[in-house]
């Protein structure tokens, strides 16, 4: 009897879990929900090029391999309900979908600003439609208050700028991007923004926001009063779990699994992507989400072979799981790309070649090992440090 | 197996030269170069590259 894998959730994480349980041979049916009317497209580009010129589906939309023409997508209606026991789920519209094996790659979406005020001419980045919207309000002279410094908040003061607008940063951090950069490289990035025009107003939060019917400008918790025309909060991401309540799992900080990517104690239910919170024993055994590209087409590799081997219909992988973190932003003319865990290594931090105001390559060390490294440009050391970061031992 | 890269998209972040070193490479300019036509042998690793290119910006084109 044909089995049906279920993908929750029809973004660059089903996706790719519905090439890969192709590509490991699952000959089953495979149905893809997604809350969203689109295909998979990428999203990195919503708050760079794409934002920075007409947005389009076409222009960011995933390539189907062919292996994929036969997945079901069922697009446009969020999964309302999962009953793990049954093996079944409940979409919005009303419409009951059994499983035998179950994907969860519902990811994110933007937290918003609790802050009282006018909501209209406020904007996220999350969407297509997210882009195209903000991306009307953004022109030359348009006066652009940016929530948040980490790096979708830099990547849309720095495409701002590039349109002309005005630019101004709050963000309670003391500098940018602080979380993944470090105070040093977190500062050098500042000043170059500056450079460019940009405004950071650092250590403060917007304790209101004030307009008529539109958003108008914000007060700050130090009293300060901005004017703005367009308020883009990027204030971090809250995982898309809630159609999992009820059953019995640790959703407190998206979805928690095991190393092999299976959903705690639940055979045949896997998460992928940055809803999946797993150890990685590259750095420790400590489950954490990870919010970078790379991670969706690495958990998807794993969590497709862990399914089939659940469902009976493979073998399971004895190696761990421990893929590399990755990730990359472009601002201005600046290439910023990280690999490995800068995080673990905040308290040991080292130019590692060039310099902060120049390009640069940072080192992130945990017990005196490199854990991480940042490169502001310098393309041609990518490689090496790269190596380096893969040759330490991983525990098995 | 034809392998396309759309050197109007590509921003040379070099991350297909990790899945498949034998087909993508960062030459001493910072650019990528890469064989067009690999052997068939390699297909795994150039969809791999293509999947992991941040610009979507490699084709195969069987």
């Amino acid at each position: 009897m044909s089995r049906r894998i279920l993908i929750a959730g029809a973004s660059m994480g089903g996706l790719r879990a519905a090439e890969r349980l192709r590509a490991s041979g699952f000959m089953g049916e495979i149905v893809a929900v997604g809350d969203e009317i689109h295909m998979p497209y990428n999203r990195p580009p919503l708050s760079k090029e794409a934002l920075a010129s007409e947005v389009t589906h076409e222009a960011v939309a995933f390539r189907l391999r062919p292996a994929v023409a036969d997945v079901t997508w069922r697009l446009g209606v969020p999964i309302a309900s999962a009953d793990l026991a049954a093996g079944a789920v409940r979409l919005a519209d009303g419409a009951e979908l059994a499983y035998d094996g179950l994907v969860v790659a519902t990811g994110m979406r933007p937290r918003r600003l609790p802050t009282p005020g006018p909501a209209r001419g406020r904007h996220v980045v999350r969407t297509i439609e997210d882009a195209r919207t903000l991306r009307g309000e953004l022109g030359p002279g348009a006066r652009v208050l940016v929530i948040g410094a980490g790096f979708i908040g830099c990547e849309v003061a720095a495409t701002a700028r590039i349109l002309g607008a005005d630019v101004t940063v709050v963000a309670p951090e003391a500098v940018p991007m602080r979380r993944p950069l470090g105070d040093d490289l977190g500062a050098a990035l500042q000043r170059r923004h500056e450079a460019r025009g940009v405004r950071f107003l650092l250590g403060r939060t917007v304790a209101a926001f004030f307009g008529e019917g539109r958003v108008a400008g914000a007060e700050l918790s130090d009293g300060t009063r901005l004017d703005a025309d367009v308020v883009v909060e990027a204030v971090g991401s809250a995982s898309n779990t809630e159609w999992l309540d009820g059953n019995g799992l640790d959703l407190s900080d998206g979805v928690l699994c095991d190393n092999a990517l299976r959903v705690e104690g639940r055979s045949g239910v896997v998460a992928v992507g940055d809803v999946a919170r797993f150890p990685n024993p590259r750095y420790d055994d400590v489950a954490r989400r990870v919010e970078h590209w790379s991670i969706p087409t690495d958990t998807a590799k794993r969590a497709a072979v862990t399914l089939l081997a659940d469902l009976g219909l493979g073998a399971p992988e004895p190696a761990p799981f421990a893929p590399l973190p990755t990730f990359w932003s472009d601002q201005y003319d600046l290439r910023i790309q990280s690999f490995g865990a800068p995080a673990l290594g905040a308290d040991d931090i080292r130019v590692l070649d060039g310099d902060l105001d120049g390009e640069v390559v940072v080192g992130y060390h945990d017990g005196g090992a490199l854990v991480g490294v940042v490169l502001i440009g310098l393309p041609s050391a990518v490689a090496r440090y790269r190596a380096e970061l893969m040759r330490a031992p991983v525990a098995a | 197996m034809k392998v396309v890269v759309d050197m109007d998209v590509c921003k040379d972040h070099g991350q297909c030269v990790f899945s498949a070193p034998e087909v993508f490479q960062i030459n001493e300019n910072g650019r990528l170069v890469y064989v067009a036509e690999p052997d068939e042998s390699l297909r795994d690793a150039v969809e791999e590259a293509a999947d992991v290119c941040p610009l979507q910006a490699i084709t195969i084109e069987d």
